[in-house]
């Protein structure tokens, strides 16, 4: 038993991205087909967008990936999601992305 | 005794030489509604309403939309994937289908039908085809600027004199496509008219082409009964101190609306329809609505104009009336309403609910429900009555 709170104070420090309960994935994974596809295509293979599949990503870190879906991209048409996405979903989506 | 055998005989021949369908069906009350997740459509009934067909095997229709032939029998379907399918209204078939390019992202039929323009975005430039037998007949690849970059093309319409127009959006550029002889187009190009053109419409006798403008305010605007006098911005300093808000959906300027003098089109980044006067071409109203519009469209008679909104407002639908530009009823059909189309005389109005998976018909009058049809993640609605629009 002291074991098992051992262990859940040692995973709840390090810093693993919190999972998204089921039915925010649905959520989520429903936006990526359709709001971000609206601009990145379905699959997403650029549009007005660049392509988002795995190997178009492949080169890009995940903290520029994630500030790119945050704070949006000056100049272009890609706009900040941070009002609807909590950091992280950001980081849950990217592995989607990155894994599809 | 004879003769009735041989009476029996010439019936049962006439009736097997039909058709499989059991009905005749007119091409003037159909339409086609794009299912965007499924890469498939259906064929309605815009009168009864009703579903008659489901089409498969269309490929990524994510942004798809549809021109049809002056005949009205067929839909020519644009996709994101480049595909380019002709569908058989009334057959129910794929007609023919190609995969012309990379990415695409919409398209136009020739003002006699016979010609087919596609603009893409990889590679970026415009292509055009036979309308018959979908052959590729030209490829104008969208070349600017001085290291010889290629941009997406946007606002791709059809004109009057065998011609289309198109907008260049890293170019820059509005193009005037002479399509009279198809396998050798002839270019006139109108450089530095503004930012990142994002779409544009034509106005409904053909005369003006206004291209939106992403990466700064106002319209580029060319006249084309006069297109040497150049391209005009107009409507560069509204809003121009206006906090801008990020744009989570591109505007739409197909289907927008001229009612007498005014021309409404939907404001980048703000809650607000414009609403211009087409004989200055100054803005003369800002009419305040419940999000980003995205669709400004014109009931067919002009005395209403419905307006549908970007993520995160995308479950609202306001209706404004001309008379006095006041939004006149607010409508909550259900999450994410992608696009709406009139029927030919505007008594209805189809609504593509996406996140609902279906499609809502309300009385433009009384704004009642009036049916609904089920439909996988629809996006994009068209009726045939499109066929004899210029600049749809």
């Amino acid at each position: 038993m002291r074991y098992c709170w051992v262990l859940i104070g040692l995973l709840s420090t390090c810093a693993v991205a919190e999972q998204p309960n089921p039915q925010r994935q649905q959520e989520l994974l429903n936006m990526l087909k359709h709001d971000c596809g609206s601009c990145h295509g379905l699959p997403p293979k650029g549009g007005l967008g660049p392509s988002l599949m795995p190997e178009a990503l492949a080169g890009k870190s995940d903290a520029l990936l994630a500030d790119a879906i945050q704070n949006g991209r000056a100049g272009t048409a890609m706009p900040p999601w941070t009002s609807f996405l909590t950091v992280d979903e950001t980081a849950w989506l990217i592995q989607q992305l990155r894994t599809r | 005794m004879k003769l009735s055998y041989s009476r029996s005989l010439l019936i049962f021949l006439l009736s097997s030489a039909l058709p499989g369908h059991a009905e005749l069906r007119a091409t003037g009350d159909l339409g086609v509604v794009i299912e965007r997740e499924t890469g498939s459509i259906q064929i309605v009934n815009t009168t009864k309403p009703a579903s008659l067909s489901h089409i498969q095997g269309l490929g990524d229709l994510s942004h798809a939309s549809i021109v049809f032939s002056r005949d009205q029998r067929y839909a020519y379907i644009f996709g994101r994937d480049g595909g380019l399918t002709k569908i058989d209204l009334l057959q129910d078939k794929i007609e023919k289908r190609i995969i012309q390019a990379g990415n695409s992202i919409g398209g136009a039929i020739s003002q006699d039908g016979k010609v087919i323009a596609v603009s893409n975005y990889t590679p970026g430039g415009v292509k055009l085809f036979d309308a018959v037998t979908l052959e590729q007949l030209a490829e104008i690849p969208a070349i600017y600027g001085e290291d010889n970059k290629l941009s997406k093309v946007v606002g791709l319409v059809d004109a009057p004199g065998q011609r289309f127009v198109c907008s260049l959006f890293e170019g820059n550029e509005i193009w005037l496509i002479d399509a009279k002889n198809p396998r050798q187009p002839v270019v006139k190009k109108f450089k530095d008219i503004g930012k990142q053109p994002y779409d544009a419409l034509l106005t409904p006798d053909g005369h003006y082409y206004g291209a939106g403008l992403f990466g700064e305010k106002g319209l580029a605007l060319l006249d084309l009964w006069q297109p040497e006098k150049g391209v005009e911005h107009i409507l560069e300093d509204y809003g121009k101190d206006d906090e801008q808000m990020p744009v989570y959906k591109m505007p739409h300027l197909e289907g927008w609306t001229v009612a007498g003098d005014w021309l409404l089109v939907p404001a980048v980044g703000l809650h607000e329809v414009l609403v211009i006067d087409t004989r200055e071409w100054e803005l003369v109203k800002r009419i305040p609505v419940a999000g980003q519009p995205v669709f400004v469209t014109s009931r067919p008679d002009g005395r209403q104009v419905w307006v549908n909104f970007a993520f995160p407002d995308n479950q609202t639908v306001q209706v404004i009336d001309l008379k006095d530009f006041n939004v006149l009823k607010t409508l909550q059909p259900g999450k994410a309403v992608l696009h709406m189309e009139f029927s030919p005389r505007g008594e209805s109005v189809w609504l593509a609910v996406r996140d609902e998976d279906r499609v809502m018909v309300y009385d433009t009058e009384t704004f009642a429900e009036t049916a609904r049809l089920p439909a996988q993640k629809p996006s994009g609605i068209f009726f045939t009555d499109r066929a004899n629009r210029i600049g749809w």
